[in-house]
């Protein structure tokens, strides 16, 4: 699906990447914890997540992340807003609680950018 | 995947062995502001190096958490990062609190972060224990109050 359609899903708000809406994603990752992000969210996933500082957009760069989704309403702070447009990492920002964002997205196809993690080697 | 020796890097030689690549980076312990940089620039490196897909995540992977934890819990660090044609060679070494229990450490969930680290999104306990997840090699030694060395090695599948 085009990142279009995902802030139609959305009902969100494009703050930074605008001139990419028109970039497929078909995965996604959703957490808080940035460890957790590290370890598991893949390239050219969406990272859906409630955190706005400038780890998220770092992390979201060091994993080639297609576009960040804050939810719950959230505003990027303003260092983390401008190390995004620096990088031309989009995000966007839905009213949508973390559940309901997942939710609405897999209905239409999104996936997770894995289904579970294994018991040792998950990480591998 | 591009072979090493199409690519436009000099290979030095050392007595032990050949290197594509050598450098050293500063990390300053409790500029939160900063922290990940490190490993956002040594990301881009490998990358540039033309260093498979994998390699070069975990390779970011392993220096981000390496750098949250040096940032959060010492005074100041550095990173070695050493690109063989064979491996990627991280070392971490900080001077710092130490690790009184190591094996405590490593575990998952195991942490002593404060609320200015949990903030950032980190101190889930996760960090050691995501490097020895995405490492084929992974050493630690520490020493309390003098300080911490990782060295992690990552495996490259031989392009030449």
């Amino acid at each position: 699906m085009k990142l279009r359609e995902v802030k139609e899903i959305l009902d969100a708000d494009v703050i930074v990447g605008q001139e990419k809406l028109d970039m497929e994603v078909k995965t996604a990752f959703g957490a808080d914890m940035m460890s957790d992000v590290l370890a598991f969210a893949k390239a050219g996933s969406l990272l859906l997540t409630g955190l706005t500082n400038t780890q998220v957009i770092r992390i979201a760069n060091v994993l080639d992340i297609a576009a960040i989704i804050l939810v719950r309403g959230k505003k990027p702070q303003t260092e983390a807003l401008a190390l995004a447009k620096e990088l031309q990492i989009p995000i966007l920002i839905t009213k949508y609680i973390l559940f309901e964002t997942a939710g609405r997205l897999y209905v239409k196809g999104i996936v997770g950018c894995l289904e579970q993690v294994e018991d040792h080697s998950a990480h591998n | 995947m591009v072979a090493w020796n199409k690519l436009k890097i000099t290979v030095h030689t050392t007595k032990t062995e050949n290197y594509l690549y050598t450098n050293s980076f500063d990390i300053e312990g409790g500029n939160f502001s900063k922290a990940g940089t490190i490993a956002t620039g040594i990301k881009s490196i490998l990358k540039e190096l033309g260093l498979p897909n994998d390699v070069v995540r975990k390779s970011a992977i392993v220096c981000y958490e390496a750098e949250i934890n040096v940032v959060s819990y010492a005074r100041k660090g550095f990173i070695n990062l050493t690109v063989t044609p064979k491996t990627v060679q991280i070392e971490i070494t900080d001077e710092g609190p130490g690790i009184p229990d190591i094996e405590l450490a490593m575990e998952q969930g195991y942490s002593t972060a404060n609320q200015q680290i949990r903030e950032m999104g980190f101190g889930a306990g996760m960090g050691l224990y995501n490097i020895n997840c995405y490492s084929d090699k992974f050493d630690i030694s520490s020493e309390v109050n003098k300080g911490t060395f990782l060295k992690i090695i990552i495996n490259t599948p031989q392009c030449i």
